[in-house]
């Protein structure tokens, strides 16, 4: 096996030898490497096939920018991780690995055909080609791209892992680990500002950190032994926080941001169990410093795509940090000097190579160095084709004409097995501007750089155009002296030598003498979108960035075009002829880079995903095999099946054994509000349609509750205990929404009121008895109470003890039987309802849930505020004008009652339907229409509530249909996908129009 | 995500506040005499300034209580807050 480990470094532990396996074969690595600097060891450049052409594509760059060494993590479907980039994911012991994007495997590519017709994929191939048939797409061109393009597999099965989340406070953040970053948490820390430093690489010091060029000394040392002294320095200061392996996935206003910690993905399987994987920081920090560097660009050429051909820095890094070369035969391509840095690392450890510079000359230190080790330069020269199909085995250079505009000469023919590629620097400004910051372009070297920094952020170091670390260095110290107002004399002697780059050539797509037509010049390598692509999206008529960008795809891959965003603008700058500064950049969204759901979701997930409401009872439920409904957050019993009965059947038993003898509902979720002050009267009257204020004490009233736009918001009944008092009950769903309102109006509105509002839901258990034994049974439980009609009628109110315990008892009736609603307080809620059982099992006291407590509503036309009704019905439309009243001079939505619109006639109105087969249960939703025969057919409205009613042998149901109010008798169709069902218009009240059965 | 300075109970995070849309839009005394499309004014019509707007927000998840604040809406910055009742600060228009 070849080995491209040619040297030791400090960060590699050659005593740990670590075990991998890479596509299903085992290779070495050590501890320290990352997945791609192992497989660069191990000799291999290939890890994937391109989105659209599936070309052979290697590894790029060695950060969070990777576009192609993207790879699938394990295999188990609970744990397999898609999209990780192999260059930020750090090797242990038994990791497992394989390359996304290129079935059925690496080296023979199906997809592979594509490259061929490739001419047939332009921009925008998938908006034009998928288009037509229209039946193609199912069947043949979704699965297709699936098959063939997918961006690795989701897992199946739950996550395992556990996650957390952790709120914090801090004076000064400081994103970015590197010098600069640095050199700002050291000052904001010693000068008592509690400071946290996070960076996502495992140790601090960024690209410093392996620096070993003689030219580069700080104080006298090489900067990286300069660099490893801070290092030391700011571990020793107790209020700065450092978080390696900590990446800032979100920038928000006031300074809130959230960032990653990596805990476990670095450890062996055995050691991850039981460990928290991933915490998400949600920081508030008084003021940020940005120094979160810059990336090195590409450059734009004719196959410029091949296994092989990486960041010129990104090969500096695998050598002088992992101690692994790329090529043993290695050509840099570049445009300005950090590349003579790899060149001449390179150089000393022994590695051929040689420099092709698009600049016609260039004088720093740097080169004079690279000049002076007989490194042969080919100035004014530009790579215009690359060989080689898994891996780049040679390449043509050709001299630039003076307006560097075409190529001149002859071809030059250079072989080789590896490229280094720079194109300059790209300061990564995603931080500022998710923050809300704008950019300035600076022309000199094409960069986009923070505009301005407000006083609670600031960007430094190359993130801020700085690059040369003398710049960088004096800059940092200067900004962050102002910017915290601290006056930190440690860096004033600080001693610095560096190389200054005075040549500078920017050509975002380099000439050819082929036609581009004929190129494959790739731009985003992650999604294949190349120049052509773009000129012709602007030869189509786009021109703004963004839609450019979302017709080309370019930017869009996971990467969010880290690489490609700059050269998408200069072409399109070039190709319309304008500055690239006016062109703008297209937006930068968080996260940075992906995070994982778990992050997001924290410890929030099972039964922590939301709060699950019980009623007291709840137990006695489950123990009698009640089936649940979610309604809101509360779970109540839906129906309570009996010997394996399905919920039609179960209903249906339940429904009869309410109107033939008593059935008990646990009516606890009721939203409860306490009323009290001395203006209650007058506030219910305000709040209610109705009247209130001459309600006597020990009464009930139904009432209803109006937007101000005048559409049914609530209703319930309320009680007055006493003068000055009143408990509002309201709809379950509604409970904290009628609170908020109330206390709105009550705190800007009407703050002269003397009223107080307490939410009183959880405090009392209701158990609600209907039927004609309800009396009886309540007469076995309150032996001592007068249940007469003359002493105990319907709708009023009495107190009673219950043993030694007082309850609150309303008669009231939500399904048109004798009903009483006993309330305790809520821990004897269980107790009562047991005793109410007890107390019932010589009547059949069937407890009954939530579905038999709608149909047997429905029976008596009472509306569910929410289910027939949906914010578009006044009190009218629901044929209840009887409970507004006419003599109140105003209440929350009566103006709106008489608007234009709301006195329609023609407005949807409630109705009853009745199906002329009995036996017919309509489907609640169900569009209602008079005529199927004339197309458009006109909806009239829907079925809002449908059931089959036992007590009355046939099929109910309420629906709002147009004009509702005058079609009584009429028939009308509710057309269904395989028949018209014909139905009749009805009055809503179907069972006991004279109420005899509420006091039977 | 703000920062809100409720005037009860000190600065919080934007996840315990809700918001009421614009502020001092005052209910009618007497919303019968208004024709249609006065009314209509009161019920729909809001400015949504790009710039500084007044604004009502209820610290729903803290103290319960509703307050005015200041907001400029093309930045976010909040510049003031003030309790129901109080008049808008003078120096913002
Ligand atoms: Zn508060």
């Amino acid at each position: 096996m070849p080995n491209y480990r040619i040297h030791k470094t400090e960060y590699i532990d050659e005593t740990k030898r670590v075990s991998f396996k890479y596509d299903g074969k085992t290779y070495f690595g050590y501890e320290g490497d990352t997945l791609a600097s192992a497989l660069l060891a191990n000799g291999i450049h290939l890890v994937g096939r391109s989105f659209k052409y599936h070309r052979p594509r290697g590894i790029v760059s060695c950060g969070a920018e990777e576009p192609n060494a993207i790879c699938q993590i394990g295999s188990k479907k609970d744990l397999t991780e898609p999209n990780v980039r192999a260059t930020e994911l750090e090797l242990y012991e038994g990791l497992e690995a394989s390359s996304q994007n290129c079935w059925p495997n690496v080296k023979f590519d199906i997809g592979g055909i594509n490259n061929f017709i490739s001419p047939l994929i332009p921009a925008g191939f998938y908006y034009k080609t998928f288009m037509w048939p229209k039946s193609f797409w199912k069947k043949v061109y979704e699965p297709l791209i699936r098959l063939s393009a997918g961006l690795g597999k989701s897992p199946t099965e739950p996550d395992p892992d556990i996650y957390d989340h952790k709120h914090v406070h801090y004076d000064v953040l400081v994103i970015g680990g590197g010098i600069s970053g640095i050199i700002a948490a050291k000052m904001a820390a010693k000068n008592n500002l509690k400071t946290l430093l996070v960076d996502d690489k495992k140790i601090l010091g960024g690209s410093t950190i392996y620096q070993n060029n003689e030219s580069i000394k700080i104080d006298d040392k090489l900067s990286s032994e300069w660099l490893k002294n801070e290092i030391q320095e700011i571990k020793k200061l107790s209020n700065l926080t450092i978080k390696t392996r900590t990446s800032i996935a979100a920038y928000h206003g006031y300074n809130f941001l959230l960032a990653k910690e990596n805990l476990t993905d670095h450890l062996p399987e055995e050691k991850k169990k039981n460990k928290i994987r991933q915490r998400l920081w949600k920081i508030r920090a008084k003021k940020v410093v940005i120094a979160t560097g810059s990336i090195e660009r590409p450059l734009v050429f004719n196959n410029n795509d091949r296994p092989g051909i990486l960041l010129s820095n990104s090969i500096n890094k695998y050598l002088d940090y992992y101690g692994v070369t790329c090529g043993e035969n290695i050509i840099l391509f570049t445009n300005n000097d950090s590349a003579y840095e790899t060149s001449i690392s390179l150089h000393k450890k022994g590695i051929k190579n040689i420099i092709v510079d698009l600049r016609k000359s260039a004088s720093s230190e740097l080169i004079k160095q690279a000049d002076s080790l007989g490194i042969k330069i080919y100035f004014n020269h530009v790579v215009t084709n690359t060989f080689g199909y898994r891996k780049i085995n040679s390449l043509e250079i050709m001299k630039l004409s003076e307006d560097g505009n075409t190529t001149v000469g002859n071809k030059i023919r250079l072989s080789c097995d590896c490229l280094g590629m720079s194109g300059g620097w790209t300061p990564m400004v995603h931080m500022h501007t998710q923050s809300g910051g704008k950019l300035d372009f600076r022309d000199e070297d094409q960069v986009f750089l923070p505009k301005e920094n407000s006083e609670d952020q600031i960007s430094v170091g190359s993130c801020n155009g700085d690059f040369d670390l003398e710049n960088i260095i004096d800059k940092t110290v200067n900004k962050i002296n102002k910017f915290l107002d601290i006056d930190n004399q440690d860096y004033q002697d600080t001693k610095i030598i560096c190389s200054k780059e005075n040549d500078k050539r920017n050509i975002w797509l380099l000439p050819n003498k082929i036609p581009l037509g004929k190129t494959k010049c790739f731009i985003d390598f992650q999604n294949d979108s190349t120049a052509k692509d773009i000129k012709l999206a602007l030869k189509e008529g786009f021109r703004s960035i963004e839609h450019v960008k979302r017709y080309t795809t370019t930017g869009m891959a996971t990467d969010q075009g880290k690489l490609s965003n700059m050269h998408a603008l200069g072409i399109i700058a070039d190709t319309a002829g304008v500055k690239m500064g006016t062109l703008g950049t297209t937006t930068f969204r968080p996260p940075f880079t992906p995070l994982t759901f778990g992050t997001l979701v924290g410890r929030n997930v099972g039964k922590f995903f939301e709060v699950v409401r019980k009623t007291s009872i709840h137990e006695w439920h489950v123990e009698n095999n009640a089936e649940f409904e979610n309604v809101g957050q509360w779970k109540r019993p839906w129906y309570y099946p009996k010997n394996r009965e399905n919920m039609h059947n179960a209903v249906q038993r339940e429904s009869k054994a309410a109107r033939d003898s008593a059935g008990i509902l646990d009516a606890s979720t009721l939203g409860k509000i306490d009323i009290q002050g001395s203006d209650a009267s007058e506030f219910l009257n305000r709040v209610y349609t109705n009247a209130w204020s001459k309600l006597a004490i020990g009464k009930c009233r139904y009432g209803l509750m109006l937007n101000e736009d005048g559409m049914v918001y609530d209703d319930g009944v309320t009680t007055r205990i006493s003068k000055n008092h009143y408990l509002m009950t309201t709809t379950t769903g509604g409970a904290a929404n009628v609170l908020s309102k109330l206390e709105d109006y009550l705190q800007t509105e009407w703050p002269e009121l003397d009223v107080y509002l307490t939410s009183v839901t959880d405090h009392y258990s209701t158990a609600s008895i209907c039927g004609p034994n309800s009396k009886k049974i309540l007469n076995k439980l309150f032996p001592n109470l007068d249940l007469s009609d003359e002493n105990f009628p319907h709708m009023s109110f009495k107190e009673e003890k219950l043993e030694n315990i007082s309850c609150r008892i309303m008669r009231i009736s939500f399904t048109g039987e004798q009903s009483y609603e006993i309330n305790i307080e809520s821990r004897y809620g269980h107790s009562l309802w047991k005793m109410c059982i007890e107390a019932g099992k010589e009547f059949n006291l069937t407890p009954y849930g939530t579905e038999t407590m709608h149909l047997l509503r429905a029976e008596k036309g009472f509306i569910i505020v929410g289910q027939d009704t949906d914010g578009t019905m006044t009190p009218s439309d629901l044929q209840m004008d009887w409970i507004v009243s006419k003599k109140k001079f105003d209440f929350i939505g009566k103006r709106s009652l008489y608007r234009s619109d709301t006195v329609r006639e023609d407005r949807k109105q409630l109705v009853g339907l009745l199906t002329d087969d009995p036996k017919e249960i309509l489907e609640e939703g169900a569009q209602i229409v008079s005529d199927v025969k004339s197309k458009p057919i006109d909806m009239l409205g829907h079925v809002t509530s449908s059931y089959f009613s036992p007590n009355l042998n046939k099929s109910i149901a309420l629906a709002v249909v147009r004009s509702g109010k005058t079609m009584k008798g009429r028939k009308l169709i509710i057309p269904m996908e395989n028949k018209n069902i014909n139905v009749t218009v009805s009055d809503t009240i179907f069972l006991d129009k004279e109420n005899k059965r509420l006091n039977a | 995500m703000f920062l809100i300075n409720c005037p009860f109970c000190g600065e919080r995070d934007q996840s315990e506040f809700s918001s009421g849309g614009e502020a001092h839009i005052v209910r009618p005394k007497q919303p019968t005499e208004l024709s249609d499309d006065e009314w209509a004014e009161y019920l729909f019509m809001r400015k949504n300034i790009k710039g500084v707007q007044f604004e009502r927000w209820n610290h729903i998840h803290g103290c319960r209580k509703w307050f005015n604040v200041v907001r400029d809406t093309s930045n976010d910055k909040i510049l003031s807050v003030y309790k129901m009742g109080e008049k808008p600060p003078v120096n913002y228009k």
